[in-house]
């Protein structure tokens, strides 16, 4: 690959500019650099090295962690298919296969001209309206055979991606039941001249009436942590909207952001205003890059009417903006101290806790990350008051939950609902058929099971940031289980050793079983490595990694026991399977290429 | 009257803004650790050093120390996953100790033997890690880095220099160099950094100075690690 002498200083000086030259926004200053190159060449990063003053492990350390940061070629059209169970339901592995033998590419690999590489991904967002793919980090939805050879075509004839048709980029919103949340007539601005009748005291204490607890998935109260916040000394407070929604089968923050994006911002400004800041983060997934412009011109518009900047609606001394921060495919960013890491231009590493972003956040400021649903909530709490809010949902969870629904079912997309509602009425409701099992929460969360469906959603039962993946009985639990793991492992961030190493052990016993060497044996390790990770682990993903096998192990043990093909242990090795290689290398597989035994002839 | 925690039951005396285990190390109590050097800034990374604190677990390298804490260390239970962390970190790396320069003078093999651990239980990763003999004076063996991250926090905080980082996510995590070549001869990597001497297992090697210990007289054939609490392993040598 002869790269012809390129000047990257050319488009390196502007995007420095922007970023007033400061290494604190890495994060935007790679993803604009790359977005101009296609990847992160090595004088490029010279220059950044040179310009930002920092050594050169910090950029190379920062790029390497980002799944979407490339130090190597990686094709100028860089395909990547979401990996979700969900899209792999839908067929996305053999809509793969086909791009790639169209394209005559390997997965993973850039083709030998530079034009393309096809990989998978972690969970884009898409589930509802899947298969999905990425090019060049723009969302494509509902792909087909028909359409990946279209693609294929437009990649082989290097049409440029703005010229491509505008039907492949559609994202619907697919809301299908409305609650207080996604009813329409909100007024920009409205919340915010009511939290100001309130004041910021009176607000916080609407916010306390009303119970609200955070929408990202722990679940903790909303109230206490404005306080807290507020209560902190700091040079200044900074408010932080979680918008990674990295959580696999999670899609509700998008349609928020998508047709609900004031609400956000007017609660981020609300919030703002209680604990007195005066600059406020998006911190939006880098999957979810297409909704830029869109959200830049609703911040734009809230600009002009005076709800952001100096003087917020001519509230003297209350000056607020937002900024969007982009993260760069690293489902640990969504962990609110990665996140705050990452919005500091580091890698995504979970901080040291205690003490917490209340007091020590952003700049070691005192800091409120709250989920994108969170914020729009507290609108309404300003608008109709704490004690209204409260009186939805159930005794200890109040208000309505936003649900992305999506897998074995008629009406995939987002449902609103007040907290206990319960699992069989939301099945009915999406027209689910033959149900054998509903993930709530996404891996980290909960496998429910038939015998389960009465239960509700609420913190005290069923506690959930908001995917509902619905598994009818034609699918195999285990590799369900399986695909989830694998996740894990993938989106580890390698701190800590027991979810470093755990989550691989994890994803390896998962294969082993899968290849038919499972033995009760392996029920043990499995065993044995949750809860080293419950008990060891940095942070909750490597405290959550084991849900997914240890509930399906439970509730859908014949998924397993069909594995087990050995009552003793049996190595994970296999002497065939160490032949592939081989096999690939001269192009054989017939059988002559294959070492057969007993078991296998058996099977 | 200073204050106290109890460890095991001992009482531990501490001074305020002291993580658990400094006052127990500074008390002549060990506690299994890795990343931790009473040196350098906590990194909280290994876990090795987990203990039970009024019940629950944590981490003792990160954790503050307070009146009345009732810390548990030493139980079969904290130690048994310990040994599983240890046998993590030998089965994600290369570690071959016979052939090891740093045999005998390794925190990871003296602490695997510290808390009995007689196999790696784990199938071997065998990652393929190139050595990097650029340097006249040092080779690095990534092979057997544990991703400590002392001679990152050495080289930053102590030589000013940033010689070494962290890069990669989750199983790919590595270590690198700071120069384009990836190498450490491009790097102002010397001999007289304290990044040099901070290495607890033998990925930072000085070159031509094999085996001048001979085996069954270093650090930890006269003394297990247990042994070692009050003067920390790079100083016992000097
Ligand atoms: C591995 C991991 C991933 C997370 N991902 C998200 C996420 O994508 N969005 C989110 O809002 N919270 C996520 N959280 C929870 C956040 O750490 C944090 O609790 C939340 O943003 C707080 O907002 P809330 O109180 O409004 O829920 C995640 C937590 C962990 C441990
Ligand atoms: S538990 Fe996993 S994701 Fe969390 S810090 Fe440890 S390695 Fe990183
Ligand atoms: S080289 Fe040594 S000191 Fe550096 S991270 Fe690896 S094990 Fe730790
Ligand atoms: S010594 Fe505490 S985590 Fe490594």
């Amino acid at each position: 690959m002869a790269a012809p002498e390129l000047d990257h200083k050319t488009y390196l000086d502007p995007i420095l500019a922007r970023y007033g030259h400061a290494a604190l926004h890495l994060m935007q200053i790679l993803r604009e650099a790359q977005e101009h190159f296609g990847w992160l060449h090595p004088d490029a990063i010279d220059y950044l090295t040179e310009q930002l003053h920092v050594p050169r492990t910090k950029i190379e350390g920062v790029a390497s962690f980002y799944s979407f940061f490339y130090l190597q070629p990686r094709g100028r059209y860089r395909v990547l298919f979401s990996d979700n169970i969900t899209d792999r339901m839908l067929g996305s592995k053999a809509l793969m296969d086909r791009m790639c033998r169209n394209l005559w590419v390997e997965p993973g690999k850039m083709s030998e001209d530079g034009l393309v590489s096809v990989d998978f991904t972690s969970c884009t967002g898409m589930c509802d309206q899947g298969p999905a793919l990425l090019v060049n980090n723009i969302a494509i939805t509902r792909m087909t055979e028909q359409r990946v050879d279209e693609i294929c075509d437009l990649i082989r004839e290097q049409v440029p991606l703005a010229q491509w048709p505008a039907e492949f980029f559609r994202v619907e919103d697919n809301i299908r039941r409305k609650g207080l949340l996604l009813e329409d007539g909100f007024v920009p601005g409205s919340a915010l001249q009511a939290a100001f009748a309130h004041g910021p005291e009176g607000m916080l204490d609407e916010v306390r009436a009303s119970g609200l607890r955070g929408r990202g998935g722990a679940g903790f109260t909303t109230a206490i942590k404005w306080e807290s916040c507020r209560n902190a000394p700091g040079e200044a407070h900074y408010v932080v909207c979680n918008a990674d929604e990295g959580e696999p089968g999670t899609f509700k923050d998008r349609v928020l952001l998508n047709g609900y994006a004031d609400k956000v911002f007017e609660g981020m400004t609300l919030c703002g205003y209680v604990i007195g800041a005066r600059k406020g983060m998006l911190y939006l997934r880098g999957e979810y890059r297409y909704l830029r412009d869109h959200l830049e011109a609703v911040l734009a518009r809230r600009r002009e009417r005076r709800l952001l900047g100096a003087n917020v609606l001519g509230q003297a001394g209350f000056d607020f903006d937002i900024e969007i921060h982009f993260g760069a495919g690293a489902y640990i960013c969504g962990e609110e101290s990665a996140l705050i890491e990452s919005l500091e231009g580091k890698r995504g590493t979970p901080r040291n806790r205690p003490p917490f972003p209340v007091t020590h956040g952003y700049l070691n400021q005192p800091t409120v990350v709250n989920n994108v649903e969170t914020f729009a909530a507290t609108c309404h709490i300003a608008l109709k008051g704490g004690a209204w809010y409260a009186a939805i949902g159930t005794a200890r969870s109040a208000g309505t939950k936003v649900m992305s629904i999506s897998g074995d079912c008629a009406r995939p997309g987002i449902y609103e609902y007040p907290f206990g509602v319960s699992v069989r009425q939301m099945l009915e409701d999406c027209g689910a058929a033959n149900t054998q099992a509903v993930q709530v929460s996404g891996p980290s969360g909960v496998t429910v099971s038939r015998a389960e469906f009465d239960r509700v959603l609420a913190f005290e039962d069923i506690g959930t940031a908001g995917a509902f993946m619905v598994f009818d009985d034609s699918r195999d639990m285990f590799e369900v289980a399986r695909n989830f793991v694998h996740f894990f492992a993938h989106e580890s961030c390698g701190f800590c050793t027991p979810c470093r190493v755990g989550t691989s052990l994890l994803k390896n016993l998962m294969d082993k079983l899968h290849n038919g060497h499972g033995s009760p044996y392996d029920f043990q390790e499995i065993e044995r490595l949750n809860a080293l990770l419950l008990s060891m682990s940095h942070c909750g993903l490597g405290h959550t990694a084991c849900n997914p096998v240890l509930d399906t192990i439970a509730k859908f043990r014949p998924a397993y026991e069909v594995r087990m093909l050995h009552q003793e242990f049996t190595p994970a090795f296999d002497l065939d399977w160490s032949l592939q290689a081989a096999r690939q290398m001269t192009g054989r597989d017939d059988s002559g290429a294959h070492l057969h035994n007993e078991e296998e002839a058996s099977r | 009257m200073s204050k106290t925690f109890t460890l095991d039951g001992k009482d531990v005396p501490f001074r305020d803004g002291q993580t658990i285990i400094e006052a127990a190390l500074e008390a002549g109590h060990y506690i299994p650790h890795l990343c931790h050097h009473p040196d350098f800034k906590a990194h909280g990374s290994c876990k090795l050093c987990t203990v039970k604190v009024n019940g629950r677990q944590t981490a003792s390298c990160t954790m503050q120390a307070a009146e009345g804490q009732v810390v548990e260390s030493e139980t079969e239970e904290l130690n048994s996953e310990r040994r599983a962390l240890t046998q993590m970190l030998f089965v994600e790396g290369n570690h071959f100790c016979p052939s090891c320069e740093k045999s005998g003078d390794c925190q990871l093999q003296a602490t695997a033997y510290h808390l009995n651990m007689m196999t790696a239980h784990y199938d071997h990763f065998f990652p393929n890690r190139p050595l990097d003999a650029s340097h006249p004076d040092f080779l690095l063996d990534f092979n057997r880095c544990i991703l400590c991250s002392l001679c990152v926090r050495a080289s930053r905080d102590v030589d000013g220099k940033n010689v070494f980082a962290l890069a990669g996510r989750g199983i790919k995590s590595h270590l690198i160099v700071n120069a384009r070549s990836g190498k450490l001869a491009d790097t102002d990597f010397s001999a007289a950094d304290k990044a040099a001497s901070v290495c607890p297992v033998g990925v930072i090697l000085p070159k031509r100075r094999g085996f001048a210990v001979p085996i069954g007289e270093r650090t930890f054939d006269k003394q297990p690690i247990d042994a070692y609490v009050d003067t920390r392993i790079a100083r016992k040598e000097e």
